[in-house]
């Protein structure tokens, strides 16, 4: 069993043709620049947009456990406490209060994904499991779906951040028909300030990959204070080339900020206050650069 | 105001189409009541009614424009809209509404009050149509109509839905009208009873002849005259060449490219100017009847492509100077638009059922790109034999923004016509013309006869039958609410709510087309729809070879959520009662905000691809069909249904109180086969399929709107996927989409009222999300952002 966030259909820049994508919760890196925060904790968890409220108290009458208090004309609710059963959420009338994570088993989720076949088959797209990291936890139940999409003829791309277990690629490999795989920077210093871990895991997991004959897309995101100068760059160039890493495509995302007023939501704070995405020039010089070294490179999805 | 068109020419044109406010124009209606002064009595009725366009024709002020190619205006100049006293006679009040109300106002001279109120009223106010079906329908049928539960679209407007076929490009008025004596020299006076009538019938198609070829002679004269007088040697030669074309044309068949859009023009004056047919008149097939035309000049050397390009660009221009006739009333609400509804499908396939796109179809996409006028709506026909090249280069357009062109599927419309009875050559002959409405061109009169509130008739079933906007009882008594213990006895209430409101309609409809049939024949519309002439009938009277009336339902996107909230909250998860729904439906929800927020947020919807919403449409949209399809009108053929609302949803919501999915007191209910606004929130895959779930097939068209930002289509990939979008919504017999590329100012609403925008998906960056979830400074970002992609 997985807690799915959402289940985004027509999705058009994660990988070919009009997709869906199913962002799995939880993940194990903590990057700074993470827009969709609510799926880092594998666990449900209450979402809430506090702007709106009008502390009319609904939700704390309702709440079993007493996580909800009103404080300051506003709903307050202890974390600590709150077990997301999401009872507030029916109370609240402007509708500020909703859970993050539902579950599905394999079944219900493919027979969920399964419904825009026809777009998939007629635009060359099929299904992307995204996240937070679809290929941590529950392998059973990634592989599962994934089996049961390759036998209804579904394209699966799997977009990675590449944090986690090399078994776990393993067993993925044979159901995935594209990897849509980050790379961040080549300089682990860097990769262990914004992101938490060192890059060591990730690296040899593309690597094996690659070896295995799988198709990559590598995506970049790129953000000027990490990873946006030339150098950073050439630096995955190179390790490009010298590991003979068959990347389709290379996709060089630019920073965005837009899910900095997510966090607010989910009671934490937004650390990637101070980034910036480089401008339009400075990207399409770094695309430049791959394009030059005999890639296929996108800026953006 | 921004200026285009392929040259000086057009760019001027154009501007004094779109600077020009509209206007009305008495000279028809004076016209009009002396020739009924002089005639009537003497003349049989369809004499009379083509005397009435001889009469006009002869005599109607003439008009060329500065620069124009092709030629004729309707009323005096562009922008005058000649009034139709026969139908609608306007009180002197009427008349200064029009001239002073905000929207869709028509200027009126002082003296035409005058003329108004001693001449028009005394003549006409009496022998109107619209004073004859009022004496005629019953209290019930007056109550339904006043509350809102359906409209009729004979009231003030002619029946309409008139396309053009090929006919008019192959032969010309004298051979009409040699055709027609033909048809008189074969009546059977010795078996025929009806030999008589029809030789009236077919009297008045010869002089409907007369009057088109008048207004062609007058009109090479004209051009004669001012070329006479024109110092400008290239445009002395413009005006005697367009007399030379109104030698030929109406009187002859066309013989180049610019004598056939002449022709075309021509009639289109014609039909516009007999009757006020509501959807004016449409060329339809306009690419496949020039494309010989244009193949011939080019291959002659008499025509290039600049030049055939500026010749369509002069007839938009000639569309766009025609106002829809003015509208009162109830009439005025449920189609609030200057638009009059003439309609291009470009596209389709051909009569033999190959790919029909070509070299016209081509330039037409290109002339509606460049004059982005709101006339003609110029749409496009898509069958799975369309190259993806012109289904893109349609996309393209389409994502400017502008809702033009709209996407129809060429299968749909063929297997919709088949259905209906058609041969299947006819069948691809055919279109949509007005919004959406399937018809066989040339062969078919297909009236839309009004709208049916198919929420309202909820909200009555609910109350046991009574109005509680309008404090009356209207319906029959099937049961007080909180009584059915159960979903389906609801149900079965509510169908026999539209049952009884459906008979009321259609007795009535019944009745009116007996009124046109009787006194407001048109002889000239019936020379050009195959089989009138044969039949010797009138095309009100059921001369066409087809003769189909429309019911048209509305609000089925707010029917199904209201159906579906009562199911889910009141009998499945007995979330609330049925008496606290009432209760919150009674106060508008106001402080029963927990039952507001679960049937508006916490309830399956329609538009998200969940069965257990869509499973309610179909039950919905079952019923009303059963009931209405088949049953035969009065012309010789059926009653059928088609889900399109123009302006209507917005009326039809004003007479309603709050409904059960949520939707507050007197706001519109949902418009086409379109959701709820702000009930799809997954996406327009979601959106298409459970709009795909209604069996289009069996109905005579559907419109679904879907809103985009600029970002979402932007792009190689955006338009490539729109396109996949169209395909994949036609391969599962989708009718029709139109798609709302959205502009700065919706986009600030968005931002005011984010529920009634919940569908509202922007591109942001690499990546697309809904707008109300994104941060007020990002949605401020992306509204500079899209104010900067539009100019």
């Amino acid at each position: 069993m997985r807690l799915i966030t959402d289940i985004q259909k027509y999705s058009i820049h994660d990988g070919d043709g009009i997709r869906t994508t199913v962002f799995f919760k939880g993940c194990a890196l903590k990057c700074q620049w993470c827009h969709n925060p609510e799926t880092q904790k594998a666990e449900k968890e209450l979402l809430y947009k506090e702007e709106g409220c009008i502390g009319c108290g609904a939700c704390s009458k309702v709440c079993p456990n007493g996580a909800v208090s009103i404080q300051n004309g506003k709903a307050h609710t202890d974390r600590n406490i709150c077990t997301a059963c999401g009872e507030c959420t029916d109370v609240c009338s402007l509708n500020l209060r909703e859970i993050a994570g539902k579950e599905y088993t394999a079944e219900e989720l493919v027979k969920e994904l399964k419904k825009d076949e026809m777009f998939y088959e007629e635009s060359g797209g099929g299904v992307t499991l995204s996240g937070g990291e679809v290929m941590l936890f529950d392998m059973d139940f990634v592989e599962a779906v994934a089996k049961k999409l390759k036998r209804a003829g579904i394209d699966v791309a799997i977009d990675t951040c590449g944090y986690a277990p090399r078994e776990n690629f393993e067993r993925i490999l044979p159901f995935a028909d594209t990897f849509l795989y980050d790379i961040k920077t080549m300089d682990n210093a860097v990769h262990k300030k914004y992101i938490g871990f060192g890059n060591e895991q990730i690296l040899k997991n593309l690597e094996y990959l690659s070896c295995m004959g799988a198709r990559i897309y590598i995506r970049i995101p790129t953000i000027r204070e990490v990873n946006g100068d030339t150098a950073s760059m050439k630096a995955i160039l190179s390790y490009l080339k010298e590991k003979k890493i068959r990347a389709v495509q290379i996709h060089l995302l630019p920073y965005h900020n837009t899910g900095s007023s997510k966090y607010a939501r989910i009671g934490k704070q937004y650390m990637g206050e101070a980034l910036h995405a480089p401008s339009k020039e400075e990207m399409e010089g770094l695309a430049k650069l791959f394009k030059e070294a005999g890639y296929k490179v996108k800026i953006g999805g | 105001m921004e200026e285009r068109g392929m040259n000086e020419r057009i760019r001027k044109l154009r501007r004094v189409s779109l600077d020009t406010p509209a206007r009305i124009d008495l000279e028809r209606a004076k016209s009009e009541t002396e020739t009924y002064r002089k005639y009537e009595g003497e003349l049989s009725v369809p004499e009379l009614r083509a005397q009435v366009l001889k009469e006009y024709f002869a005599s109607k002020t003439l008009y060329i424009g500065e620069g124009e190619l092709i030629v004729g205006e309707k009323g005096d100049a562009p922008q005058a809209a000649p009034t139709f006293p026969e139908l609608c006679c306007h009180t002197v009040e009427d008349m200064r509404v029009m001239n002073d109300r905000e929207l869709i106002h028509f200027k009126v001279n002082e003296e035409d009050y005058k003329v108004q109120e001693e001449v028009m009223l005394p003549y006409w106010e009496k022998r109107s149509i619209r004073h004859k079906i009022l004496r005629e329908m019953t209290p019930e049928w007056k109550a339904a109509y006043e509350c809102g539960i359906f409209t009729e679209f004979m009231e003030q407007r002619g029946p309409g839905h008139t396309v053009g076929s090929v006919k008019i490009y192959e032969k010309g008025f004298q051979d009409y009208k040699e055709e027609i004596q033909e048809a008189i020299a074969h009546l059977d006076f010795l078996n025929d009873a009806e030999a008589y009538d029809k030789k009236n019938e077919l009297e008045g198609m010869k002089i409907a002849c007369d009057a088109i070829m008048i207004l062609g002679e007058r009109y090479a004269a004209y051009a004669r005259e001012l070329a006479e007088k024109e110092a400008d040697e290239t445009r002395k030669n413009e005006l005697l060449q367009i007399a030379a074309n109104c030698d030929v044309v109406p009187a002859h068949k066309p013989q180049t490219y610019w004598q056939a859009i002449q022709m075309y023009w021509f009639v289109h004056l014609s039909v516009t100017s007999e009757l006020n047919p509501w959807d004016s008149y449409s060329p339809g097939r306009l690419d496949q009847h020039l494309n010989p035309f244009y193949q011939k000049d080019i291959e002659a050397g008499i025509l290039d492509e600049e030049r055939a390009l500026e010749l369509l660009e002069c007839l938009w221009v000639k569309f766009n100077n025609q106002p829809a006739p003015p509208k009162v009333g109830i009439t005025l609400k449920e189609s609030g638009t200057y638009t009059d509804f003439a309609n291009l499908n470009t596209g389709g396939i051909t009569p033999e059922g190959e790919n029909g796109v070509n070299d016209v179809s081509y330039l037409i996409l290109d002339c509606m790109d460049e004059m982005k006028l709101l006339q003609p709506s110029s749409n496009v026909q898509i069958s799975k034999k369309t190259p993806m090249k012109f289904l893109k280069r349609a996309c393209e357009i389409s994502r400017k923004g502008w809702g033009q062109p709209a996407f129809y599927n060429t299968e749909a419309i063929i297997q919709e016509l088949l259905n209906a009875g058609k041969s299947l050559e006819d069948a691809r002959k055919g279109g949509t013309s007005g919004c959406v409405e399937t018809g066989a061109f040339g062969n078919e009169a297909y009236i839309l006869t009004g709208y049916f509130n198919l929420p309202k008739i909820f909200e009555l079933t609910l109350n046991n039958g009574y109005d509680k906007v309008a404090g009356r009882q209207l319906g029959p008594q099937t049961g007080e609410a909180a009584g059915f213990s159960t979903y389906e006895e609801l149900f079965e209430a509510y169908k026999k709510q539209i049952a009884y409101f459906l008979d009321i309609k259609i007795k009535g409809s019944n009745v009116i087309e007996r009124i046109y049939a009787e006194h407001m024949p048109v002889p000239f519309l019936s020379v050009i729809t195959n089989d009138c002439i044969a039949r010797g009938k009138d095309y009100n009277g059921g001369g066409a070879r087809y003769n189909t009336k429309y019911i048209q339902g509305v609000g089925i996107g707010t029917i199904t959520d209201c159906l579906a909230a009562v199911k889910y909250n009141v009998y499945d998860k007995k979330k609330f009662t049925m008496q606290e729904l009432l209760e919150a439906l009674e106060d508008n929800f106001e402080g029963h905000e927990r039952i507001w927020n679960l049937v508006k947020n916490k309830t399956p919807k329609y538009g998200n691809d969940d069965d257990y919403a869509d499973d309610i449409m179909k039950s919905v949209f079952a019923y009303y069909r059963e009931q209405v399809t088949g049953r035969p009108n009065m012309l010789g053929g059926t009653y059928r249904i088609n889900m399109l609302p123009t302006t209507c949803h917005v009326y039809f919501g004003e007479v309603m109180m709050a409904s059960a999915n949520g939707r507050l007191a007197h706001k519109p209910v949902s418009e086409g086969i379109s959701p709820e606004k702000g009930a799809d929130t997954n996406g327009p895959t979601a959106v298409v399929k459970s709009c795909a779930k209604m069996d289009h097939l069996q109905t005579g068209g559907t419109l679904l709107n879907q809103k985009f930002t600029p970002g979402v289509v932007a792009g190689e990939e955006g338009l490539t996927q729109m396109a996949n979008l169209v395909r994949t919504y036609f391969n599962m017999d989708g009718h029709h989409i139109q798609f709302n590329v959205i502009d700065k100012e919706t986009l600030i609403e968005a931002q005011k009222h984010p529920d009634d925008y919940k569908d509202l998906i922007v591109r942001v960056a690499g990546y697309s999300d809904h707008f109300r979830n994104l941060s007020k400074a990002l949605q401020d970002e992306i509204i500079e952002r899209t104010e900067q992609s539009f100019h």
